[in-house]
């Protein structure tokens, strides 16, 4: 527990190191003031996930009359280990990245106190403490998204959206804890011995609170409104931040209140958690596949993914409350190993979605092209965080998937009704979801990074720093260790996912370099099937090299044409035109085609403008009356309010007539 | 003659199948434009023509459009690498092929869809029109389609209570019944519909049009030449073959070796070259007499494969 201390103190400094040192050294102290920070934390949570013992601290020295309580078991090191290994490479990407608004005071200590409280809210463990540094979370990382906003005026909308969803989710969250609090102290120790004593609906109240919050945190479907207008809006670096491990601790808020704290619960808390993760897996998938704006894109995906995250908590839940605890685990071990994942490839892409928009000075993939020849050792890394996310074998993206899957599969035994119709659901979810995800992506490589380039930025563009590709790089690391050799860290995981599980299961994965599910038939070797993928395309390089026949750069095919013009390629949104007709019907596109008639006759066209756009439909059926509402009522409220102070004197006089009446 | 080692025999069965898909693959091409020619009274082309072709095309140079980067070289690899592995581990002539452990159901779908990401992304490369054309009709089918195959192959793994491939073959074998269950009838459907809209087959796509409104596969690779362009051939045709071959041991699966003789091994070759031809002059029947759909009704079909899929874990589910 001290090292995790001395990691969080560590971070602490070097928010105050941000205040004070000068310009030119700034990035570099404070960056490695909060490397060294997350590396004691680091090291802090891998010894309690190789252990598994549960360590605490308490001090009532920070909070007056609460504390501060920290306690690290493995589901709360997993997140921690999990953050700030993000947090190194976002803090390496920083010092390339930073040559702008970044480097500022403010801004810098903000996303050092949002990597602080990153670290600190998994390690939380009584309501007080949790909420300190859930709040101190959300508020960082509103102001970091406006941080650009001289430049990018919609920040201010987005970190608006923000605010509000946030600060709506946290107080659900607050009034759920305090109503399991109630009876109990404070402190998660507490809460747990006392949790069964509650009566069913108190538990099952609290937990949809605390459900309402954490899933808004999570980009979950109808709560994600903020999720595609803060994550593009932020600096890249804050962006990887959010986007990979702040939407993961309400993964973590889930599994601590559901699993973990009210130990268990009824089949049908967790049956709302798959159809939240559902809806947000296929909203996300179709999205990202519409989207043109990269990070956006990227923004929706992680919606995509965390929804077959929640799909798979809750499976991993609903199996538990019907009994079958080993199966249970298993789909839950896959849901978090998705989850670290996820982090590391779509911290990865983010990374990545800066590096480019440094580079070409736009993140519009209708603008750019060519960038693999312009840009390659960037072009490479993503592509690595792209294979694992659209699950090619022996990346990350697959092994998790690979496991959730058989989660569920394993699951389809013997069960009630209720359980197989949610796992049939999961199932179908994670099928559609797959092929989208696939479309999404081949669309950013082969738009953004292939072909000719479609505007002078992208012409134009050249590399970035090089640590900004370390960064990205380290990164990589997990996305391709995770897939070759997933086995590694199966017995943390394990760990992390038995907290709230029944202990006496035997357990379901064997421990090896691949994966295989012990008495349950199924097993992967991802370093096997690569060493094999490997030695089938060096036989054919071999082959083909036999015919030494070099090959002979050409033009392209012009159909006959004069030239060929990087307008005459496909763009993003006509790639993805096919698939936004046949899901017209759920993403609502308003296209509009204007044609202008030659003078001579009406069947020649002068000018055509064709302009497609897929809005938020749940924004637009679900929030807006309720924005409106509220407008109109603020309005009507300031007829009363007209500034006269006789007014006011006569509205204070009734209210203590009121008063005194009611009290008589 | 018995080999008694099991890693020889693997290897030696996993060459065998390589080879019989690397070879049978064209040939099942060309006995499906000899049966269309037949029904249409032409004579037609032989049935190793493809064969032939390919012979042709690996001697001559590869043109590649100076627009275009790596990927249009390393693309054809990667389709040709990823089905040729996925022929290696499939149980084609035997329950035992090389890295048995790992030929899991979703590793083979994963393998085929990381050829066609690859052939999508070289479509896009050189940065014509066609190009991205081709790219994004297949990708769309291929996104569509998935769903259908995922769930089928999930009906397939519900009823053997493993997703392990050869686990799968070895215990149809071992209980016949399971062949005629409505499950397997109805993932059948789902999974013919779905090989016809992957390997670009009528009335998804038309394999013989070279014209823009209908190509589809043929667009994507239109860039491709010489060696090249038989690379990307040859692994579009194994794609086919090992696809065919798959449904057929998976629906079918008797004669598939189980012990380690070699022997079974020819037998199986034998069973299998047959029970995928049978399979291909049905689905070159099919195509005689259907016309190709509209891009946009394409969707409906594979809409109406995913059900027939969902309908096979659904029962399945039922009938435990």
């Amino acid at each position: 527990m001290t090292l995790f201390l001395a990691g969080l103190g560590t971070c602490a400094l070097a928010v105050v190191a941000a205040l004070v040192i000068s310009l030119e050294r700034r990035t570099i102290i404070v960056a490695l003031l909060g490397s060294l920070g997350c590396g004691l934390a680091f090291v802090a949570a891998t010894r309690v996930l190789m252990s598994g013992r549960v360590e605490t601290f308490h001090t009532s020295m920070v909070l007056p009359l609460m504390g501060v309580n920290f306690a690290l078991d493995p589901l709360g090191a997993l997140f921690v280990a999990m953050t700030s290994f993000v947090g190194v490479a976002t803090l390496l990407y920083v010092v390339g990245y930073a040559k702008d608004e970044l480097r500022s005071r403010s801004a810098l200590s903000l996303l050092l106190l949002f990597l602080l409280s990153l670290l600190a809210v998994p390690a939380a463990s009584s309501v007080a403490t949790l909420m300190l540094f859930w709040e101190l979370m959300a508020l960082s990382s509103m102001l970091l998204i406006m941080v650009e906003q001289r430049r990018h005026a919609e920040s201010r909308v987005a970190a608006q959206w923000y605010g509000a969803m946030t600060q709506f989710g946290a107080a659900s969250i607050l009034l759920g804890l305090l109503l399991l609090s109630l009876k109990s102290g404070q402190t998660f120790h507490d809460i747990r011995s006392h949790a069964a004593a509650l009566s069913p609906t108190v538990r099952s109240f609290a937990f949809m609170l605390t459900l309402i919050g954490f899933a808004s945190k999570a980009g979950a479907v109808p709560f994600h409104v903020w999720l595609p207008k803060a994550h593009p809006e932020a600096p890249s670096p804050v962006s990887a931040l959010m986007s990979s491990v702040m939407v993961a601790m309400g993964v973590y808020g889930i599994v601590r209140v559901g699993n973990d704290l009210l130990g268990g619960g009824s089949l049908w808390w967790w049956i709302v958690v798959v159809a939240l993760g559902v809806a947000s897996a296929l909203f996300g998938s179709l999205h990202a596949v519409t989207s043109v704006d990269l990070k956006r894109l990227l923004a929706y995906s992680t919606i995509d993914i965390l929804g077959l995250v929640l799909m798979g908590v809750g499976c991993a839940g609903a199996l538990a409350a019907t009994g079958d605890q080993g199966t249970a685990r298993l789909a839950l071990v896959g849901a978090l190993l998705l989850v670290v994942s996820h982090a590391a490839f779509k911290g990865c892409l983010f990374l990545g979605a800066g590096a480019i928009e440094r580079a070409t000075g736009t993140r519009n993939l209708d603008q750019l092209g060519g960038l693999i020849r312009r840009i390659p050792i960037t072009t490479a890394l993503f592509v690595v965080g792209v294979m694992s996310i659209v699950a090619v074998p022996a990346f990350s993206g697959f092994s998790s998937e690979w496991l959730l899957l058989q989660g569920l599969l394993h699951g389809f035994v013997d069960h009630s009704t209720p359980t197989l119709m949610v796992l049939l659901v999961g199932v179908v979810a994670l099928a559609l979801t797959g092929g989208l995800t696939a479309v999404a992506f081949v669309k950013v490589v082969g738009i953004g990074f292939l072909g000719q380039p479609r505007t002078p930025g992208a012409a134009s563009a050249h590399e970035v720093s090089p640590l900004m590709h370390v960064a990205m790089g380290l990164l990589c690391l997990p996305c391709v260790v995770l897939g070759v050799a997933p086995g590694l860290v199966i017995p943390s995981l394990t760990r992390a996912a038995q907290t709230g599980l029944s202990r006496s299961v035997a357990r379901p994965i064997k421990t090896g370099i691949g994966l295989s599910l012990g008495h349950l038939q199924g097993t992967i070797e991802p370093m096997l099937l690569l060493a094999g993928f490997f030695a089938v395309i060096a036989l054919i390089v071999a082959a083909k090299s036999l015919l030494r026949r070099p090959a002979r750069k050409v033009e392209a095919w012009r159909g006959g044409g004069d030239s060929l013009t990087p307008r005459m390629q496909y763009t993003a949104t006509s790639y993805a035109e096919p698939l936004q007709r046949v899901f017209a019907d759920v993403l609502r596109p308003q296209v509009d085609v204007e044609v202008t008639h030659a003078v001579e006759s009406r069947y020649y066209e002068q000018s055509l403008s064709y302009e497609s756009r897929v809005d938020d439909a749940v924004e637009r059926l679900a929030y807006q009356p309720v924005i409106h509402a509220m407008t109109r009522a603020g309005i009507a409220a300031r007829r009363v309010q007209n500034g006269s102070v006789h007014r006011y004197l006569a509205f204070g006089f009734i209210a203590l007539i009121i008063v005194v009446v009611v009290l008589a | 003659m018995n080999i008694n080692s099991p890693l020889a025999y693997a290897i030696v069965a996993s060459l065998l199948q390589v080879v019989v898909i690397a070879l049978g693959g064209p040939l099942l091409l060309g006995l499906m434009a000899k049966v269309r020619a037949r029904a249409e009274e032409r004579v037609g082309a032989p049935i190793h023509q493809p064969l032939r072709d390919l012979r042709k095309l690996f001697t001559k140079e590869s043109l590649r459009a100076r627009h275009s980067s790596a990927v249009l070289a390393i693309a054809p690899l990667v389709i040709l690498g990823s089905t040729t592995l996925a022929v290696v581990i499939s149980p084609l002539v035997t329950t035992h092929p090389l890295l048995r452990s790992s030929s899991d159901l979703f590793v083979i779908v994963y393998l085929l869809l990381t050829g066609s990401i690859a052939v999508a992304l070289a479509g896009l490369d050189a940065g014509t029109a066609f190009g991205g054309m081709g790219s994004s009709r297949a990708i769309t089918i291929g996104a569509l389609a998935e769903p259908a195959l995922l769930v089928a192959v999930i009906a397939l793994s519900i009823q053997a209570h493993t997703s392990n491939l050869p686990a799968i073959v070895a215990a149809t074998i071992a209980h016949p019944v399971w062949a005629a269950t409505p499950l397997r009838l109805l993932a059948l459907a789902a999974l013919v519909i779905v090989v016809i809209a992957e390997t670009g087959r009528l009335p998804v796509d038309n394999p013989h049009s070279h014209l823009e409104l209908t190509m589809i596969h043929e667009a994507m690779i239109l860039e491709y030449a010489g060696s090249d362009l038989a690379l990307v051939t040859l692994g579009a045709a194994m794609r086919l073959g090992v696809l065919c071959a798959l449904l057929v041991n998976l629906f079918v699966p008797w004669g598939v070796a189980t012990g380690s003789s070699l022997l079974g091994l020819l037998v199986a070759v034998l069973f299998l070259a047959l029970k995928t031809s049978v399979l291909a002059v049905a689905v070159a029947l099919i195509e005689v007499h259907s016309a190709k759909l509209r891009l946009f009704r394409v969707p409906e079909l594979l809409a109406g494969g995913f059900v027939l899929a969902v309908l096979a874990v659904v029962t399945g589910l039922v009938t435990r």
